[in-house]
């Protein structure tokens, strides 16, 4: 009997190190080549179109060389980057206490849970003519609409969050005699980490757009700027370089608030059994 | 001392279903007491009240009429006088085990080199130092319970209440924590309220069973087997355990009859 448990066993080894083997390609790996596919296709089938009406990789890799070398694409990245920061950084501060406040407390739900719901579905570059009637054309403005925009999913998410906390854990807390704001802190915070995190990613998204509509429709600056006056230009290349240049930077955004996540809130990604990945 | 009273408590609650209000009479005019260091078991189908009963304990619920009392005082709302074993542990998710224990004395105001050392020592009796640092996702079921154990008694309640402390338990781990609990109470005498469905488990563990129906106590009955019970298995081997278990179980299935 013995015996034969041991060698199951033995066979049981074996096996786990023939999966170990045959480990499926890093996420990274197929990410890049999936990347270098949809480059070549672009760059075969680009060629081909008239170069107003569309570009390729290495014509966009040329002009951005261009934009890079006279600092230009610097300068604009600068301009864009202080009022999106600004902006994005304010909402997190706002809407991350205003969720937990909704979602906390039944009254303030009842009373500031509609304007959060329709202000999420606001069609924001409507409002951009009255903001700048408020606010003018310059840095302030900019710094409204990207905070508008991300405001919302951030609140909304954080506001799902405490009412998804189970009730069970905030009663633990009421068993051992905790008040209402040690629970918020030490209980219902917590347990809404990986909501407010969600909710957080979602907005950088929103945010590149509303940076890029404000560009578009105050004083003209930043990377909305190039993208304008190339496309006016009709040099399409180099309007495509802002394009990617936003489009990375939210993907590094995102990446890092995944990251950040993974340090401030690591139970979650071990509970999903993602840590390993 | 830990004596807890039910005096004429009853507990009433409204349920929306389908736009229909239902009035649920949970507890029914439940009278009884535990004596300071009893174990007892409150046992019944589900929907019976006995969590119910636990929870107006606990001040988790209020009662809507009759009054509890821990020791001659009045339950009104959650004190550090009771402890709670929640069924399924209930850790919190971003906390070690360690710092679970410590959560509940923290907001009993320890603070300083006791916090630790009490927590570990808590940690110690329920078998768990070695794992200490690990969070509740990597514990088993069974290691879970014990933290949840360890939290409650921490704080020296003078009651711990358990609501189905081993139902989401397989069978072995339960036989093993059922064996602990008894060594807990023989070391530490607290007295202990603790509800569960299983008929084994209360007439094993209890030194009283009430067995309730219908937010009613049915009927109140002692356990004739003697402490301590070092050996579970052979206290099912007894006499006395079957026919124990034999009248819980007539006294259970008496009152579905009536009904």
């Amino acid at each position: 009997m013995v015996d034969v448990a041991n060698r199951q066993e033995k066979a049981a080894a074996v096996s786990e190190t023939e999966t170990a083997e045959r480990r499926p390609l890093p996420s990274w790996m197929i990410t890049l080549a999936s990347i270098a596919v949809v480059l070549i296709l672009w760059e075969i089938f680009g060629r081909r179109v008239n170069p107003v009406f569309g570009s390729y990789p290495s014509a966009i890799a040329q002009a951005f060389w261009e934009l890079a070398v006279t600092g230009q694409l610097w300068s604009a990245l600068y301009d864009s980057l202080r009022p999106f920061l600004l902006g994005y950084a304010l909402a997190i501060l706002i809407g991350v206490p205003l969720g937990l406040l909704i979602g906390g407390f039944h009254v303030a739900e009842a009373a500031l849970g509609i304007y959060v719901t329709a202000g999420y579905a606001m069609p924001l570059v409507a409002l951009v003519p009255l903001l700048i009637l408020w606010l003018g054309l310059g840095f302030a403005v900019k710094v409204a609409v990207v905070f508008l925009m991300a405001l919302f999913p951030i609140c909304i998410n954080t506001w799902l969050g405490v009412v998804a906390v189970p009730k069970t854990l905030i009663e633990v807390g009421k068993s051992f005699v905790a008040p209402d704001i040690v629970i918020l802190r030490r209980i219902v915070l917590p347990a809404t980490l990986p909501y407010i995190m969600a909710g957080i990613r979602l907005a950088v998204g929103r945010a590149v757009v509303a940076m890029v509509i404000a560009e578009f429709f105050t004083t003209i600056s930043g990377l909305g700027a190039v993208i304008i006056n190339s496309a006016n230009n009709f040099d399409t290349a180099t309007m495509f370089v802002p394009i990617i240049v936003l489009m990375l930077m939210a993907v590094g955004l995102n990446w890092l608030i995944g990251f950040v996540e993974r340090t401030v809130a690591p139970w979650q990604a071990e509970i999903a059994g993602r840590d390993r990945e | 001392m830990g004596e807890v009273t039910f005096l004429e408590v009853s507990k009433r609650f409204s349920l929306h279903v389908d736009g229909e209000v239902h009035h649920v009479q949970a507890l029914d005019r439940v009278s009884f007491t535990v004596n300071d260091g009893e174990i007892v078991a409150l046992i019944g189908p589900s929907g019976c009240g006995k969590t119910t009963a636990l929870r107006v304990v606990m001040g988790l619920d209020p009662s809507t009429g009759g009054r509890v009392t821990v020791d001659g005082r009045e339950v009104n709302g959650c004190g550090y006088d009771r402890g709670m074993v929640f069924q399924h542990a209930e850790l919190l998710p971003w906390l070690s085990a360690l710092q679970n224990v410590m959560f509940g004395l923290e907001m009993k105001g320890v603070r300083g080199a006791p916090l630790r050392e009490t927590a570990e020592k808590y940690l110690h009796l329920v078998g768990l130092k070695d794992s200490q640092n690990r969070r509740p996702h990597q514990l088993s079921g069974g290691m879970k319970q014990r933290v949840g154990i360890a939290r409650a008694l921490a704080i020296d309640p003078k009651v711990l209440l358990m609501d189905e402390p081993f139902g989401a338990l397989d069978a072995q781990t339960r036989e093993t924590l059922q064996a602990e609990l008894l060594d807990i109470h023989a070391r530490t005498g607290k007295t202990i309220l603790f509800v569960t469905h299983d008929l084994d488990e209360a007439v094993l563990i209890a030194d009283r069973i009430v067995v309730m129906k219908n937010g009613r106590v049915q009927e109140i009955m002692n356990v004739p087997l003697k402490r301590p019970r070092p050996d579970l298995a052979l206290v099912r081997g007894t006499p006395e355990f079957a026919e124990t278990r034999y009248k819980v179980w007539r006294a259970i299935h008496d009152g579905a009859a009536l009904h």
